[in-house]
């Protein structure tokens, strides 16, 4: 494949023409935009829907009986429907706003967590999860006495599920990541649902990395819970979603105290508003939640399948490319099969923040670090990787330009 | 980058001068970053009030490393005291990069002080913790 590959699943001149932000230059040099997995870029619609929020309509959601109020509801409301289709929920009420994954996940373990699990029931985790999948099942493991259980990984970068059976036995909770941060590996979540399933535990999906990419049907794969964030999916920080089988959220207390999640307050005690009101206390997140309606309907415009269609070819380009560059080690699976479009990787003798600033100085953006995954890189037994990863605006030019760059750092550092 | 990896940088990174351990140092301290994973740790040897013998170890980036590496030079045969007020400013003087704006790389010249200065003080006594 060359530079020139066909990319005519979309125009991806005018669709590059929608994001302000990637025509600008950085370091003198136009910007290529290699961190989307850490958070994406929005086009102009969504940046346009904010400010017409705060223009034209702001006003609080589900309170006032005056015409800004009501249309700051409507489409507030209408923007949770969008996301249901979007994931294709059975009813826009199995769709909670929160802030992001994060929230979402702490969310299940407080409220799910602490009401369903005892001394002894265990948490099925895997090595490769972000900390935000990790971390709140420590917790909740430190205030019940859950056991926390790891699935491994191979030489590959995939679930190791020869043992999944017997790592099953007496788990209540499969808390999952769909596609890995780091590895970029997509894991067969629909397979490991339905084994779950058969002894009686749930599966919650970290859908951070697999939802702004790929089409992520909640119905299709079984699942109990969904867990994403708008700003990784070209809408805004500060707004993601919870998505629950209804009859799980309907049994679940709970999780934050306050306005709107109630029905009738006394001094002493209260009464609990139907999901998913229960779970949103406080004034939401109603600009961010309108504008992550609006990305949902630029995505679904553009296409789920195309733009991971598009991810897979700049993926496979970019395999090949680094192949090249000496001494560089790329981590996760070597091919494009159930792989999304994170590629971390390390190049002997030069540190990731040093291969990172050199990159930054010709306007190509990548991140370093452990990417909130310390677990996983104490596996391989590094500290930190190089992380470029690939969103439906990427070009292959930009490939061509990163493995350029890498050349020059081996050359400074040589 | 140019002015990240100046010369300098780049030869105290590939041949840092005072890497390793001493054998039973009088004081030996380590930190890191938890950010970017970094690593350094610095063994003093200390007589009379005055350091007479440092090396440190870790790892990290170039800049991490050649602050390690330059600092450990600069404070043998230096006074406890005059050592323990080592500055942020006097650190980036000597390694000669222009950080002040850049939050994310600071922290990594910096960290080699902090191990520092962590070992003179004891850990959590030393004077802004947060800042060196």
């Amino acid at each position: 494949m060359t530079a020139s590959a066909s990319l005519s699943l979309f125009d991806i001149v005018a669709l590059r023409r929608e994001f302000p932000i990637l025509n600008q230059s950085v370091n003198g040099k136009t910007l290529a935009f290699l961190d989307s997995a850490a958070s994406s870029q929005k086009p102009r619609r969504v940046i346009d829907c904010l400010e017409d929020y705060y223009r034209r309509y702001n006003a609080n959601v589900h309170r006032g009986i005056y015409r800004l109020s009501e249309e700051a509801t409507f489409a507030f409301e209408r923007a949770r429907g969008k996301v249901a289709r979007f994931i294709n929920a059975r009813s826009q009420r199995e769709i909670v706003f929160v802030r992001n994954t994060t929230e979402a996940i702490n969310l299940v373990a407080r409220s799910w967590g602490d009401a369903n699990l005892r001394e002894g029931d265990r948490i099925l985790l895997s090595i490769m999860e972000h900390h935000s999948n990790l971390v709140p099942w420590q917790m909740l493991a430190q205030r019940t006495g859950a056991k926390l259980e790891f699935l491994p990984i191979d030489g590959e970068g995939r679930l190791a599920l020869d043992n999944l059976d017997a790592q099953l036995e007496g788990v209540r909770l499969v808390a999952i990541t769909q596609q890995s941060n780091v590895l970029g590996t997509i894991n067969p979540v629909a397979e490991i649902a339905r084994r779950a399933h058969a002894v009686g535990a749930l599966v919650l999906v970290d859908g951070a990395q697999s939802v702004p990419h790929m089409p992520v049907d909640v119905q299709a794969l079984d699942i109990d819970f969904l867990a994403f964030s708008g700003h990784k999916m070209c809408g805004p920080t500060g707004i993601g979603v919870l998505w629950g089988r209804r009859a799980i959220l309907d049994q679940m207390p709970p999780f934050l105290g306050g306005g709107s999640m109630i029905k009738v307050v006394g001094l002493h005690e209260s009464t609990y508003a139907d999901v998913p009101a229960r779970f949103e206390a406080g004034t939401p997140a109603i600009a961010e939640a309108i504008a992550l309606g609006e990305a949902v309907d630029f995505l679904q415009e553009v296409g789920m399948d195309r733009i991971y269609a598009h991810e897979r070819e700049l993926l496979g380009y970019a395999l090949e490319r680094l192949r090249d560059v000496d001494g560089l080690r790329v981590y996760g699976p070597t091919t494009t099969e159930m792989r999304g479009g994170a590629v971390s990787f390390t190049l002997d003798g030069v540190h990731p923040h040093d291969v990172a600033a050199v990159l930054d100085s010709e306007g190509i953006a990548v991140r370093a670090g452990h990417h909130c995954a310390q677990p996983l890189h104490a596996h391989y037994n590094i500290p930190a990787t190089t992380r470029a990863s690939f969103y439906l605006y990427n070009i292959p030019e930009e490939v061509d330009r990163l493995v350029a760059a890498l050349h020059k750092v081996r050359t400074l550092f040589g | 980058m140019d002015d990240l990896y100046r010369e300098l940088i780049l030869e105290h990174y590939k041949h840092p001068r005072r890497r390793g351990r001493l054998e039973h140092p009088d004081i030996s301290a380590e930190e890191h970053n938890p950010l970017c994973g970094d690593r350094v740790r610095i063994d003093l040897r200390i007589e009379n009030g005055i350091i007479t013998d440092a090396r440190f170890d870790g790892r990290g980036c170039a800049i991490s490393q050649a602050s390690a590496s330059m600092l450990t030079d600069e404070i043998v045969g230096m006074p406890v005291e005059q050592a323990k007020q080592f500055s942020k400013e006097q650190l980036l003087d000597l390694i000669g990069i222009p950080l002040s704006h850049n939050p994310v790389r600071i922290k990594c010249a910096l960290l080699p002080l902090k191990t520092l200065k962590a070992g003179l003080y004891g850990v959590g006594h030393a004077p802004d913790d947060d800042e060196v």
